[in-house]
């Protein structure tokens, strides 16, 4: 693709987020749903370039054996993915609005019995990564061509489960497998660094994931750093996920919790919570007008 | 700020939920008992454990997403002298570190409290994942296990009272209580919780309902006092000691209503029905009807709906025990 071209899709995939954004906003508004703002804004950007630029899957054909798989190991992010499937094709929008109500397939976490296009049923924190590492090594069992991509929240990283299934994709070489840290710098209690002490509310120092990098490549993986709200270079470090052989690739994308809603970013009391009908509106013209702008840009 | 055992409802006045009432009643504690020590792994804020982090920094220990290292962790501290609390949702405390409870506290009948929250339905629209429904049964097949299930404010203050000043292994079980069920008892010297002894919140003697946590036991007072109006006597058993199991009042009832409906917000497979089973077919069989959800992964939805969906509401039990009536006598 030449740069050109490259700087064009990755404009048209940043306003497909921003679309997104809104999508998530007016599906919680009309489900009077509360839910996960932070962590789903901050992975909005990662969902959109997987969906629309990476991952080979077919909304007509959810079950395609050869498809790519995804899990969103932060399945907390359920309001992210929700609108995201549905622009894909998986189903119709007019049932989002169902969100969190009585028997609908979409709640504060992904149902792989009940969502069209999910693949695993997460939200209990930890379990998304050795998953993925097990469909990754059904996928070279089986010969095939599909890639594995799993999203895992920075502080849900702690969770032991992921240490085993660190050093198990590593073992086996299990290259077909890409995992992204959506690196918000906080956790649910507080931020991720820090000595572990109350302070303003909150926890500073959840528990210490740096240097992060350095602790993944000692295992064994190939680690790219990027800006997890750049779509460049989103692309591009997906593209060299998927020449990596040998051994398992991490995306630690840097994001910001809340992105794009100014009155919640970096602000871990807003993890989870509940806009009033005024928030929701200041939320989604804020994300239009962000959204005019850069169509206004493309144009 | 009254003593914890003359506390009343004025009490708890600045508070809306039992978690709230247990982050409360935590701190009264600990004032008194250098020992406690709480733990959390990254849901401080939803086990409100917020204001004893704040008063105790040295006495929080936040661990992250860690379930599994910390209840042995927890077993580790009991073991050189201090009493751990550790809370964090019931799906997550019951199930993840479940080996870790039964090997390193329960067999060594440590002296650690395991406070479950959001039990249950109540975690309502976060679906299967953070619904637990198994955690009475797990716990309650540990041997050694101490397992309490208050069912409304001033309860939930004895029940952790009481937890503190034992010594030896124990779960409370919480719902997350956005909808504050409504209060069975005013004030702490009028509850009359006991380890191991159930508490009969309503005479009767056409049938027995016994339940344990809310929103069942108050859900089951209210039907059972609809009933009384038609004539219909039920007595209820507020059973918020599952285990040690009151099983002299079980018997009683067994003798003196000849039947027993088992109502609870879990599966009905291992929970509180189980347990109530457990005696009445070995000490006094007479029939039994055991109300809850119906080895099912229930579905997703407000808690109010849910409970209403699995025949857990009022209305619900008013005709479940018509028809076990009908049924039976
Ligand atoms: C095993 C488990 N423990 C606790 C929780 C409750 N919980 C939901 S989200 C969350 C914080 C996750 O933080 P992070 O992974 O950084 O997600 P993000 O900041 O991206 O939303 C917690 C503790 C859970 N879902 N699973």
């Amino acid at each position: 693709m030449s740069e050109e071209n490259r700087e064009k899709l990755a404009l048209e995939l940043e306003r497909k987020a921003y679309k997104l954004r809104i999508m998530e906003l007016e599906m919680m508004r009309d489900s009077e749903a509360s839910g996960h703002y932070g962590g789903s804004m901050s992975v909005m950007d990662i969902l959109t370039v997987l969906y629309f630029k990476v991952m080979r899957v077919d909304p007509h054909n959810e079950d395609w054996e050869d498809r790519d798989r995804f899990v969103l190991s932060k399945g907390h992010a359920c309001n992210a993915l929700c609108p995201v499937l549905a622009e894909k094709g998986f189903f119709s929008r007019d049932i989002l609005p169902t969100f969190n109500k009585l028997d609908s397939p979409f709640g504060m976490h992904p149902d792989k019995n009940k969502i069209s296009g999910c693949d695993a049923s997460t939200g209990s924190l930890g379990h998304g990564a050795p998953i993925a590492v097990g469909m990754a090594m059904a996928g070279k069992y089986l010969k095939k061509d599909y890639r594995v991509y799993v999203v895992v929240g920075d502080g849900e990283v702690a969770e032991g489960s992921n240490w085993e299934a660190i050093e198990i994709a590593s073992h086996f070489k299990v290259d077909n497998l890409c995992a992204t840290i959506d690196r918000n710098k906080y956790s649910l209690d507080g931020s991720t660094e820090g000595p572990g002490v109350f302070k303003e509310g909150g926890i500073e120092g959840t528990m210490t994931l740096e240097p992060i990098d350095k602790k993944l490549e000692d295992f064994g993986w190939h680690v790219i750093k990027c800006d997890g709200h750049d779509f460049i270079q989103l692309m591009g470090a997906y593209d060299e996920a998927a020449r990596t052989k040998g051994r398992p690739t991490v995306i630690i994308a840097d994001t910001l919790k809340g992105k794009g809603i100014s009155f919640i970013e970096d602000k871990y009391e807003w993890h989870y919570g509940q806009f009033t009908p005024e928030q929701y509106k200041t939320a989604i013209d804020e994300l239009t007008a962000t959204l005019k702008r850069l169509e206004q840009k493309s144009a | 700020m009254a003593e914890i055992s003359s506390f009343t409802m004025a009490d708890l006045a600045d508070v809306t939920t039992p978690r709230d009432v247990f982050g409360k009643v935590l701190i009264e504690l600990a004032r008194e008992d250098s020992r406690i020590v709480a733990l959390s792994t990254d849901l401080m804020l939803s086990t409100k454990l917020k204001d004893f982090a704040k008063e105790f920094p040295g006495r929080f220990i936040e661990t992250g997403l860690t379930e599994q290292a910390t209840v042995s962790m927890c077993a580790g501290m009991a073991s050189c002298g201090l009493i751990p609390f550790f809370a964090t949702f019931a799906a997550f405390a019951t199930m993840r570190p479940c080996e870790q409870v039964r090997t390193d506290i329960a067999y060594p009948k440590l002296n650690v409290k395991i406070v479950g929250t959001h039990a249950g339905l109540s975690m309502g629209p976060g679906g299967t994942t953070h619904h637990a429904t198994e955690d009475i049964a797990i716990m309650r097949s540990m041997a050694n296990m101490t397992v309490l299930v208050p069912s409304d404010m001033i309860q939930t203050v004895k029940v952790v009272k009481s937890a503190a000043e034992f010594e030896g292994p124990c779960y409370i079980r919480l719902i997350r209580g956005a909808e504050s069920p409504i209060d069975i008892y005013q004030s702490v010297e009028e509850c009359p919780f006991e380890i191991g002894k159930a508490a009969v919140i309503k005479e009767g003697n056409d049938v027995t309902i016994i339940a344990a946590g809310a929103p069942v036991v108050q859900e089951s007072f209210v039907a059972a006092n609809e009933l009384e109006k038609e004539g219909i006597h039920v007595r209820v058993i507020d059973m918020a000691s599952v285990k040690p199991i009151d099983k002299e009042a079980i018997v009683k009832a067994a003798e003196e209503t000849g039947g027993i409906i088992t109502v609870e917000d879990h599966n009905i497979m291992g929970g509180v029905g189980s347990a109530v089973a457990e005696v009445v077919v070995q000490e006094r069989p007479v029939p039994m009807k055991l109300v809850g959800v119906p080895d099912v992964y229930s579905t997703l939805g407000p808690p109010d709906e849910l409970w209403a969906k699995y025949g857990l509401n009022s209305s619900s039990l008013i005709g479940t025990v018509k028809d076990f009536l009908k049924k039976t006598k």
